[in-house]
C-alpha cells in the first residue's frame, strides 16, 4: 500500500500543478501540503461514490482551508466525479471550479468554505448529524495551522470534546506558514499539538508527506481511541511541498506562475514520480 | 383584511413558552428537528425541549459563531436546526457564518434572535439590537421575519419546519399583545392588513403593530383614516402590498423597533422609490444606541409610542400631493 499511495499522491500533485498551469495563478503553497492526505483519504478510506455524489450515507470531507481546493479537484476528477479536462476552467467565468470550495458547484465537494475557521464548525455539525440520524459515517476536515488563528476553530473543539464526537476526524496541515510569512513570526501559538490535546482531542502527530503514517493515524482514530474523543491528526508538512519553485520559500501562499515555471515544476514532479515507482 | 381581536391585551402565555411548545410538538412528529442554544436556554425558555428531546438539543456554550456553523453542518446531513441567541449576538456574532455556511452554501438554517430592540430592557445598550435585521438583510437569499403575537409565532414555526433556506426569526420572549384570532393563516412574504383606511398606511412589525393599531384610533378621532399593515416579513418585503398601500392611501408611516437605517422603513422605501414614490415618515430608532430602562420608558425615550406614530401619520398625510 505504501508505494501505491505515494504514487497516487504524486499523480494528484502533478494534476494539480497542471491545473494551476492552465490558469496561471493560484494558492499553490497550501495546496501542495495536503496532497498526501487527500491521496490516503480517497484511496480506500473515505466512503464516497462518484456515481452518487450526494449519497446520504457517505463520509464527508470539509476542506476548511478552502483555498486548498485544487488538489481536491484533481483527486475527485481522478476518482471519476467529473472529467479532469473540465477542471481546466478553474477560475474562469461560469466555472464549476472556483478558487475556494463550493458545494453547490462542484460534485463531491461537501461544504462551501473560504472564510477561515468556519469549515470545522460545519464538519462538527455534520458529524453530530450523522450520529443523531444513526448513519454509520465519519466526517473529515482539513484545517490549516494559520487557520487556527481563528477563534472559531477552538469553539469547535470545545463542543466536539464536550459531545465526544468520535466520528469527527480533523487534520491540521501544520506547514508552519501562513499568508504573511512563517506562523511563528505572524502569531506564534506554540505547539499546536499540545493545544489540541489540552482541548480534549485524541491527538496524533505524523509526517504529513508520508502516506503510511497518515493511514496508520486514521486507523488509530478508531482503534486506539478508547475514550471516543474527536480526533486531530497534526500533519507536519512543508508549504509548497513538491513544487520546486514554491517549496522552502517564505512567501509561497499564492503565485502568479508563468508556463515556464509551471513546466519546470511539473517536470520535476514527474521525475519524482518515476523515482517513487522505481525506488 | 384579516379579522383581529377586538381588544388589545397581553396574551396569557409568553412567546418563549409558545416557541418551546411548538418545537416540542414538531420534534415529536419530525425526527429531523434539532434545537441549539448558546448558554441561553433558560432565557429562551427552551429547557423543557431539552428535557423532552435530550438527543436533539445541543447547548453550544457561549460560542454563537460555532453554533451557526454547527447548524449549517447539521442541515447539510438533513437535520432541521433551530438555533437561538439574543438578537444582538444572533446577528452581530454570526453574520459571517450565516453568510457563508448558511446563505452562500444554500443550507437550511433557522436563527432565532430574542429581545429585539427596546425589549432588551435592563440588559441595556450592549444587548439592545437596533441593527440585527439590517446586519442580516444584506445577505443574499435570507428571509427575515418578526412574529407579532403567539398565533403568528405558532404558525410561522410550524411552516418553517417544512421550508428550506436561511431564516432569521426576531422574537420577543415575553407576553405579546394578542393581535390575531386563533386559526389565522399567514404566508411568509405576505403582509397582513389589520385595519382598512384611505388617508395613510401605518406599516408596522413586532411590538409596533399594537402601537400602530392604537395610533389608528387616535387618528380616527382626528378625522384621519389610517390603514394598518403588519409587515412581519421584512425580507422579502411584500412589494404588491406596499405598492397598493401607496396607491390607495398616498402616504406611508413605517413603524419599527429598530434603527431606521437598513430596517423595515428602508425595505419599504426601496419598494416605493422604485415603483410608487409617496411621502414616507419613519418611526423607529434614529441611529442611536440603546440604554437600560423599562420597555415603557424606552418606547417613550425613542419615540416608539402610538402618539409618535399618529404625529408621523399627520405629517405624512400633509405631504401628500393630492
Amino acid at each position: 500500500m505504501s508505494k501505491e499511495n505515494q504514487i497516487f499522491a504524486q499523480k494528484i500533485r502533478i494534476e494539480a500543478l497542471k491545473i494551476f498551469k492552465h490558469r496561471g495563478f493560484g494558492h499553490i503553497g497550501g495546496s501542495m501540503s495536503v496532497v498526501e492526505t487527500l491521496a490516503v483519504l480517497y484511496n480506500g478510506v473515505i466512503n464516497v461514490d462518484p456515481r452518487d455524489p450526494n449519497m446520504v450515507s457517505r463520509d464527508r470531507l470539509v476542506m476548511s482551508k478552502g483555498h486548498s481546493v485544487v488538489p481536491l479537484y484533481a483527486v475527485l476528477a481522478m476518482k471519476g466525479f467529473f472529467p479532469l479536462d473540465d477542471v481546466k476552467t478553474l477560475n474562469q467565468p461560469g466555472t464549476k471550479f472556483p478558487s475556494h470550495c463550493d458545494m453547490n458547484l462542484t460534485p463531491g465537494v461537501d461544504m462551501s468554505t473560504g472564510s477561515l475557521g468556519q469549515g470545522v464548525s460545519c464538519a462538527l455539525g455534520m458529524a453530530l448529524g450523522q450520529r443523531m440520524t444513526g448513519i454509520d459515517a465519519k466526517t473529515y476536515a482539513i484545517v490549516g495551522d494559520g487557520e487556527c488563528n481563528e477563534g472559531q476553530v477552538w469553539e469547535t473543539l470545545m463542543l466536539a470534546y464536550h459531545q465526544k464526537v468520535s466520528n469527527l476526524i480533523i487534520f491540521c496541515d501544520r506547514n508552519a506558514q501562513q499568508l504573511d510569512g512563517y506562523c511563528k513570526d505572524i502569531l506564534d501559538v506554540g505547539d499546536l499539538a499540545d493545544k489540541f490535546r489540552a482541548f480534549g482531542c485524541f491527538t496524533q502527530v505524523v509526517n504529513g508527506h508520508c502516506t503510511d503514517s497518515i493511514e496508520e493515524a486514521v486507523q488509530a482514530t478508531q482503534e486506539k481511541n478508547p475514550e471516543k474523543l474527536p480526533s486531530m491528526i497534526v500533519l507536519d508538512t512543508k508549504k509548497g511541498y513538491g513544487c520546486c519553485f514554491a517549496e522552502g520559500q517564505e512567501m509561497n501562499h499564492h503565485y502568479a506562475a508563468n508556463a515556464e515555471m509551471m513546466d519546470s515544476a511539473i517536470t520535476a514532479a514527474e521525475k519524482r514520480l518515476e523515482e517513487i515507482r522505481h525506488g | 383584511m384579516v379579522n383581529i381581536k377586538t381588544k388589545l391585551d397581553h396574551e396569557p402565555m409568553m412567546m418563549r413558552e409558545v416557541l418551546c411548545e411548538v418545537l416540542k410538538d414538531l420534534a415529536d412528529r419530525n425526527e429531523k428537528i434539532v434545537v441549539l442554544d448558546s448558554d441561553l436556554a433558560a432565557s429562551s425558555g427552551i429547557t423543557p425541549f431539552a428535557k423532552a428531546h435530550p438527543g436533539r438539543f445541543i447547548n453550544c456554550g457561549i460560542a454563537e459563531a460555532n453554533m451557526a456553523g454547527v447548524s449549517a453542518g447539521l442541515s447539510a446531513v438533513g437535520m432541521v436546526p433551530f438555533a437561538h441567541s439574543f438578537g444582538c449576538f444572533a446577528s452581530r456574532k454570526t453574520c459571517d457564518q450565516v453568510f457563508l455556511s448558511g446563505c452562500y452554501a444554500k443550507l437550511n438554517l433557522r436563527i432565532i434572535g430574542t429581545d429585539p430592540g427596546v425589549l432588551a430592557s435592563y440588559n441595556g445598550g450592549t444587548h439592545m439590537p437596533f441593527e440585527d435585521m439590517s446586519v442580516l438583510r444584506g445577505l443574499a437569499g435570507i428571509t427575515l421575519v418578526e412574529p407579532s403575537d403567539s398565533v403568528m409565532l405558532k404558525a410561522l414555526i410550524n411552516d418553517l419546519a417544512d421550508l428550506y433556506g436561511v431564516y432569521y426569526i426576531r422574537l420577543q420572549r415575553k407576553n405579546a399583545f394578542g393581535i390575531y384570532q386563533e386559526g389565522t393563516k399567514f404566508e411568509i412574504g405576505r403582509g397582513m392588513t389589520l385595519r382598512e383606511g384611505k388617508d395613510v398606511t401605518l406599516i408596522a412589525s413586532g411590538i409596533m403593530v399594537a402601537q400602530a393599531l392604537i395610533a389608528a384610533d387616535l387618528l380616527q378621532d382626528q378625522g384621519l383614516s389610517a390603514r394598518v399593515v403588519d409587515l412581519f416579513t421584512w425580507k422579502p418585503a411584500d412589494k404588491d402590498m406596499i405598492v397598493s398601500c401607496a396607491k390607495e392611501t398616498g402616504a406611508i408611516v413605517t413603524c419599527e423597533n429598530h434603527n431606521i437605517f437598513g430596517g423595515l422603513g428602508s425595505a419599504v422605501c426601496e419598494v416605493l422609490a422604485q415603483h410608487t414614490p409617496v411621502p414616507v415618515e419613519m418611526v423607529g430608532i434614529h441611529d442611536e444606541f440603546g440604554q437600560v430602562g423599562s420597555e415603557d420608558y424606552l418606547r417613550g425615550r425613542y419615540r416608539l409610542n402610538a402618539v409618535d406614530i399618529a404625529a408621523a401619520a399627520i405629517r405624512a398625510n400633509g405631504r401628500r400631493s393630492n
